[in-house]
Formats: C-alpha cells, sequence, structure tokens
C-alpha cells in the first residue's frame, strides 16, 4: 500500500502503533471549552455589505444534494438545473458549488450541469453505513469516477475507529483516494454523531488528513447529530494545524442539519475566525445541505427588495 | 440586486453599532441620599466621560464628608425599620430590583459601556446577567438567614460603607449591595470617580423598586469621599473593592475601631498550563484570563505558566489567537477589546510596559491599529519574563500578559505562590488528579481548572495575603453582613 502521509508525518503510519501513539498523543479536546468558544463565534453580528457578501458565499458552497432511494433522472435533472441557476428571477445569484447524488446518478448528473463549472459529488463506499467489503467500496467508487464524478464522498468504516483500529480505517481511505486518481477529490466523512466524543473527531479528522483526504467531513446527514458549530470548530482547528505542520490545505464540510443562512453565517464567521480566510472559498470549504439554499435565497431577495417574499418565490427543487 | 461587493479583506465584518439612544443620560446627577437626588453640601461636580470617546457623559455632584455623614444618618435612620422587616419582605424588594435591573439590561449594558469603555459584548453577556443573578441570589437567602449556618438568628451590623472600583461598576455594587440588604444592612455606598453613572441609575431602580427611602444611599465622589465613609463612626461595617494601597490604609483607619472590615484587593493570578492540556481551549482560558475587560480584572489571569515542552506549540497559538482579536468601538457587538478605563490608567499601563522592555523581556503584539481619540491599549505579550521581572509581580491592571515557564508540578506551584498576592489561579490539565493535587497547593482565593474568569453568585469570591480578606458571594458571602 502506498503511503500518501505527508513526508513530515510519513513514520506515523508505520504500524497499527505507531499511528495509535500519534493519535492519542494529539492534544485532548475540553468539550466545555470548546462549545463556549463555537457559541461566542456565534454572537458576532454581521450586517448590511458583509451579510450579502455571506449569503453569496454560503450560497456558492452549497453541495446541493438529493440522496433518496426515489431519486430519479428527472429529479437529478431539475437538481442540476437549479446548482446551476438557483434563482430564476434572479441572475446575480451564484451558482452552488456541486451536485451531490448516488453513484448510478452521476451520468445524469454530469449532464445536467454540463458546461456550467458546477461539480458533481457522488457518495460511494456503500454509503451511508459504510459496511460491506473493501473491493465493493472501491468498485462503488470506480464506478462513479468512471461516470464522471468531480468528487466523491466516502464514509469511514466507523466500527473499525471505535475498536481502535486506526490503520485499517487508514489503510481504506488511501485505496478509495487511489480510486479516485487523479480526477476526482476525496471527501472522508465520519459521521461525527457516531464517534460521540470530540477527542475521537480530532483523531478522526488526523487520521483522515493523514491518509490523503482532500475535504474532511462530519457526516452524512442521515444521523441524529449531524453538523454542529462544535464539532466543525474542532474539524478547522485541524485543518488549520495540519497546514501548519504539513503545508498540505485540506478542506472542511460540514454536513446536514444546517438549514438557515443565520446558521450558514455562524459557520463562515468560525472559518474566517479560525482556520482562517484561505477557506473562504468553495473550493476549500462546503456546506453540505439542500434545504439551507431556499432560505439563502430569500435572505438574498430581502436584501435586495427589502421585503420578505415567501417559499413559493423560490423553486423548490 | 447588484452583487454583493466583496470587502477588502475575504470577510470584513460591517460595523454592527448598538444604539446609544436607547439610554438617556442627564447633562447632570446629583448624590443619592435618604431617596432623593440632592446637590453636595460643597456645590462640587466633576465631569465624567467616555473612554473610548473622550466625551463628557454628565457632570455629577462630588461628595464630601458633611454628605457622608448626612447619608450614614439617613441610613441609620433607615436601619432600624429595614432590619426589622421580616426576611420576606426583604426578599420582595430584592426580587423586584432584579427584575427591573433584567427588564433595564439593555440599557444598563449601553449605558457601562459608554462610562467604563469596556465592548458592549461582556456587559450584555456577562455584566447585566450577573448583576440580576446576585440580587436573585441573595433574595433567596433574606428568609433563611436562620439556616446559613451562623446560629438560629443571626443579626445584620447596621450601616454598611462600600466603596467599589471602575472596572466592574454595576456589577461590583451588586456584590455589595445585594447581600447587605439581604441580611437587613443600610448601605451607603461610593462608586468610582471614573464610573459614577451606573449606581445613580440603579439609585433610580431602588425608587422604582419602592425600596424605603434611605435603605441606598450613593454617593458619586473621589478619595477623600471614600476616606471619610470608612472614617465615619457611625459606620457599622466596612466593605472596600479596590486597590491593595488603598485596602491597607483603609486596614489602618479601621484598626482599633469595632467596625467590621472586608477587602478584595489586587491580584497576580498564575494560569498554569502543563504539557497535556487541551491545548485550544487553554488559549480561549488565556485570552479571557488577561484580556477580558481589557485586564483590567483583579483577577486576571496575568502570570502565565506554561509548562516547557509545550512553550513553542502554545505561544505559536496564542499569537495567531490575539491577531483575531479585534479592538474599536465598544458598542460595536464584534468588539472584543474596548477602551482602557481612564488616561491615569492608561500612563500606568505604559509605564509599566515600558520598565518591562527595560529589564529585558521581549515585547509582543498583533498588528492592531488603535483609534486616534480615547485610551487605548494593543493587547501585549512578554515572553522571556523570569520572576525577577516587575511586570511579573507587580499588578499592571491592563491587557499585558507575561509569560514564564516551568519544568515540573512542583516548579510550577513555587512560581505561582511566590507572589504578595493571592487572589486566583488556573491549572490545564486533562488529568483530573493534577488538578486536585495541585489546587490544594496553589494560595489562591479562586481556583479555576480548564477554565478562567468564571463567576456565579453562589460560589464565594475571595483572596489570601495582600489580596485582601473575607469573601464574597455564596453562602460565605453573608458573613461578611451578620454579627456572628
Amino acid at each position: 500500500m502506498p503511503t500518501t502521509a505527508p513526508h513530515a508525518l510519513a513514520d506515523v503510519t508505520a504500524s497499527d502503533s505507531t499511528l495509535r501513539r500519534f493519535l492519542h498523543g494529539l492534544p485532548g479536546v475540553d468539550a466545555v471549552g470548546l462549545e463556549a468558544r463555537a457559541a461566542s463565534l456565534g454572537t458576532r453580528s454581521i450586517k448590511t455589505t458583509a451579510k450579502a457578501y455571506a449569503i453569496d458565499l454560503a450560497i456558492s458552497m452549497v453541495d446541493l444534494t438529493t440522496l433518496e432511494g426515489a431519486d430519479t433522472p428527472g429529479k437529478v435533472r431539475a437538481l442540476g438545473a437549479k446548482a446551476v441557476r438557483p434563482d430564476p428571477t434572479d441572475r446575480t445569484a451564484p451558482a452552488t458549488a456541486a451536485v451531490c447524488v448516488y453513484p448510478d446518478m452521476v451520468a445524469v448528473a454530469k449532464e445536467a450541469v454540463a458546461g456550467s463549472g458546477v461539480k458533481v459529488a457522488s457518495v460511494a463506499t456503500a454509503f451511508p453505513a459504510g459496511r460491506a467489503a473493501l473491493d465493493v467500496k472501491l468498485a462503488d467508487v470506480r464506478d462513479a469516477v468512471a461516470a464522471g464524478a468531480d468528487e466523491v464522498d466516502m464514509v469511514i468504516d466507523r466500527g473499525a475507529f471505535l475498536s481502535g483500529r486506526y490503520l485499517k480505517v487508514y489503510d481504506e481511505i488511501v485505496a478509495v483516494k487511489e480510486a479516485c486518481g487523479a480526477s476526482a477529490r476525496l471527501k472522508v466523512i465520519f459521521e461525527t454523531g457516531e464517534l460521540s466524543t470530540y477527542d475521537n473527531i480530532r483523531r478522526a479528522s488526523w487520521l483522515g488528513m493523514l491518509a490523503g483526504a482532500d475535504f474532511i467531513k462530519t457526516s452524512t446527514g442521515k444521523v441524529a447529530v449531524n453538523a454542529t458549530p462544535a464539532n466543525t470548530l474542532l474539524m478547522l482547528e485541524a485543518v488549520r494545524d495540519f497546514r501548519a505542520q504539513t503545508g498540505v490545505q485540506v478542506g472542511v464540510k460540514p454536513a446536514g442539519g444546517i438549514r438557515t443562512s443565520k446558521d450558514a453565517v455562524k459557520f463562515l464567521v468560525l472559518v474566517n475566525e479560525t482556520a482562517g480566510g484561505d477557506w473562504l472559498d468553495n473550493h476549500w470549504f462546503r456546506f453540505g445541505a439542500s434545504s439551507l439554499l431556499n432560505d439563502l435565497l430569500m435572505q438574498r431577495q430581502k436584501l435586495a427588495t427589502g421585503r420578505y417574499s415567501g417559499p413559493d418565490y423560490v423553486t423548490v427543487d | 440586486m447588484a452583487p454583493a461587493s466583496v470587502p477588502s479583506s475575504a470577510f470584513e465584518y460591517a460595523p454592527a453599532p448598538e444604539s446609544r439612544s436607547i439610554v438617556d443620560i442627564a447633562p447632570s446627577y446629583g448624590l443619592f441620599i435618604d431617596g432623593e437626588f440632592v446637590e453636595a453640601a460643597g456645590g462640587k461636580v466633576f465631569k465624567t466621560v467616555s473612554p473610548s470617546t473622550e466625551e463628557v457623559l454628565s457632570e455629577v455632584a462630588q461628595a464630601d464628608a458633611e454628605d457622608v455623614d448626612r447619608a450614614v444618618k439617613a441610613a441609620r435612620k433607615a436601619f432600624e425599620k429595614w432590619s426589622a422587616l421580616p426576611g420576606s419582605e426583604r426578599a420582595k424588594y430584592l426580587f423586584r430590583i432584579a427584575r427591573i435591573v433584567q427588564e433595564r439590561s439593555r440599557e444598563l449594558a449601553v449605558l457601562e459601556t459608554l462610562d467604563n469603555g469596556k465592548p458592549i459584548k461582556e456587559t450584555r453577556d456577562a455584566d447585566l446577567p450577573l448583576v440580576a443573578a446576585h440580587f436573585f441570589y441573595y433574595a433567596g437567602w433574606a428568609d433563611k438567614l436562620g439556616h446559613a449556618g451562623f446560629g438560629p438568628d443571626p443579626r445584620p451590623l447596621g450601616v454598611a460603607g462600600q466603596v467599589i472600583p471602575w472596572n466592574f461598576p454595576l456589577l461590583m455594587l451588586a456584590w455589595k449591595i445585594a447581600p447587605a440588604l439581604a441580611t437587613g444592612n443600610t448601605v451607603v455606598l461610593k462608586p468610582a470617580e471614573t464610573t459614577p453613572l451606573s449606581a445613580l441609575f440603579f439609585a433610580d431602580i431602588c425608587r422604582q423598586a419602592g425600596l424605603p427611602k434611605g435603605v441606598v444611599n450613593i454617593l458619586p465622589g473621589y478619595g477623600d469621599a471614600g476616606a471619610a465613609l470608612v472614617g465615619h463612626p457611625d459606620v457599622n461595617k466596612v466593605a472596600f473593592t479596590g486597590s491593595t494601597a488603598v485596602g491597607k490604609e483603609i486596614a489602618r483607619t479601621v484598626a482599633g475601631t469595632r467596625k467590621k472590615l472586608t477587602l478584595e484587593l489586587g491580584g497576580k493570578g498564575a494560569n498554569i498550563v502543563f504539557d497535556d492540556a487541551p491545548i485550544d481551549q487553554a488559549v480561549e482560558g488565556i485570552v479571557n484570563g488577561i484580556f477580558f475587560n481589557q485586564g483590567q480584572v483583579c483577577c486576571a489571569g496575568s502570570r502565565l505558566l506554561v509548562q516547557e515542552s509545550v512553550q513553542d506549540e502554545l505561544l505559536d497559538s496564542l499569537k495567531r489567537r490575539l491577531s483575531t482579536l479585534r479592538l474599536g468601538d465598544p458598542l460595536d457587538k464584534n468588539t472584543d477589546i474596548g477602551a482602557i478605563n481612564s488616561e491615569e490608567q492608561l500612563t500606568r499601563i505604559t509605564s509599566l510596559v515600558e520598565r518591562g522592555e527595560a529589564e529585558g523581556a521581549e515585547r509582543w503584539s498583533p498588528a492592531c491599529e488603535l483609534p486616534s481619540s480615547g485610551y487605548w491599549f494593543a493587547p501585549t505579550l512578554f515572553t522571556n519574563v523570569t520572576q525577577a521581572h516587575t511586570i511579573a509581580r507587580d499588578e499592571i491592571f491592563g491587557p499585558v500578559l507575561s509569560v514564564l515557564t516551568f519544568r515540573t508540578p512542583d516548579e510550577a506551584v513555587a512560581k505561582a505562590n511566590n507572589t504578595p498576592y493571592g487572589l486566583s489561579a488556573g491549572i490545564w490539565t486533562e488529568k483530573g488528579s493534577r488538578i486536585l493535587a495541585v489546587a490544594n497547593k496553589l494560595r489562591a482565593g479562586v481556583v479555576w481548572s480548564n477554565t478562567f474568569n468564571k463567576f456565579d453568585p453562589t460560589s464565594p469570591f475571595g483572596g489570601y495575603k495582600e489580596s485582601g480578606f473575607g469573601r464574597e458571594g455564596g453562602r460565605h458571602g453573608l458573613e461578611a453582613y451578620l454579627d456572628v
């Protein structure tokens, strides 16, 4: 297995025990302090020009997602059209970052957003449980990449992680990254709600980055606790520290549960004041959220007209 | 709609100032004696200015010894009826005051920010909620004094003379007045000369709450008024929060009299970071410990003791974090660091910092533009500091942090305790047994672990050694106002 760990940390992944020692040697996380910091950044007051900028930035960071068993090509095409042109009444509204679909819908999505610059992301690797043989997961990834996926969202094996088999998780991520090839960026989903402690989330973040993740992502959106300001703040600290140590920049994607413009702006404040301005760009930060987009668009219309319109003035695709 | 313009830096927040118009500051204020606003006997007045702009906010009557005498007489007269009320009746007044404080909290927060210079974020989120909480908490004690552990029927002392500082004008007032009233004492309080306004607004709240005349008297003034109050023969209890130098003078004045005394004085708190600490949260705690209220906090964690093995990592994180602090208009909701309270205080900070540099410590501040008017000092960090440096021993009372290092827990304890003060300390480690072991050895009134500057009306606060004696807050805080 080729190691993708950056040179500075190459020997960390030499064996299960060196990896465990490294991950458990990371500074601890004090839950009370972390949550207090996230809450205090949430009280930043964002007004006027800063708000208009933040809303457009947030729209450009949305991964517009449909992950249902009932997805049809028609539904995916509609989603693609919306990603390209989110507000039919206002052409100045920016496009979203990507559409995110199951692997079998990648080709349809690709066609729907062709020529627009909107990326197609696909949840491969036996999403959302991740409970399948590695071969099956890799086949899933290759299938999505062959169909043209620009980005692959993989879930980690939480069972292996929680039982302390970190090298197994590491090897899987490395293998998936290899299957992504040069063309697709890899987002690694930890399902933070199932990792249960902040210490685990920090360890998982470093594990993912050591294995070559291009993005670290909180959750699938399919469990009770998804992205929160605190777990996203923690992951932002991790990417910041990782870049300081290795020179490699990794993106962050909170997913699930972010529904309002107000929430989205709070996350942007976290990015701005934790990782810094270098991450305020859809190459390095994304929102995994679908219902968020309409609220952003309604807020945008409010800023433009001074009036709240209503849910019928944005599309439901 | 035009595309949103991209601010110069990636995400420049637009200013979000709190409205000044919600507080109505009169051009002049009198002394509050026996339920009325009156002129000073000597007719003198002084100006109170906003430290962030140097704008004159109002003119305030300046109390002298004659006014003190008037106020003490009023308080003595009121004491008879007030102390005879059942505790449950006194509680009603205190609850009413607490509720009015909550109702007027936005107005009071803006007022306090204007008069003191601290950010609205702190007055809104820390000071005012705590002020209300103190009145609620001591209201709860008023009818339960027989169960507080001081005998079945503890008695009030009489007239309490209270002198408070300018760093938390309204909160220090609450710390002093709430337990005094709950236990049946009456009060003459002198706020600091740079921050008299919120105490005068509090006088209005007392009237709004229907508090009997003379139970609370407020005398804005200078040190001479404070000295007259402390020395007044008919005062039964003296409570002072402020500098150690003044505290010593007060102790000399009160010595040999029958007055009861509590002092809450200066500090040089140690914030000890062990190598297994949660680094990111420790950085937040260090920032909170020394930059809360521009470091003008007696329990500020002004000496950072870092284990040598994590020194570089921690200092890098700390410097990066300091670079994100926002200094400026205290009424802006996004401001983290406001103005220094007065020109005099700014001079003191500046001279101590220059002394630190002259003695060989290394000074660092983030790139930070200071407003052109008002009293401002950039957040400052000193490294290469030793115990022998003045900045490691003297209380600076400003946004200046001295960083020292240690190698073993014993050395950390020895250095932390090697100070004439003993008010607060902080311990940062993931190891619970170490927290308990170290906390037991620290000679400090409050020891916070994995947090800093946490205040609560239920927990006692006070110092050792030159940081004073007596406790405020909690059940212990009742003792200072009871004959036990």
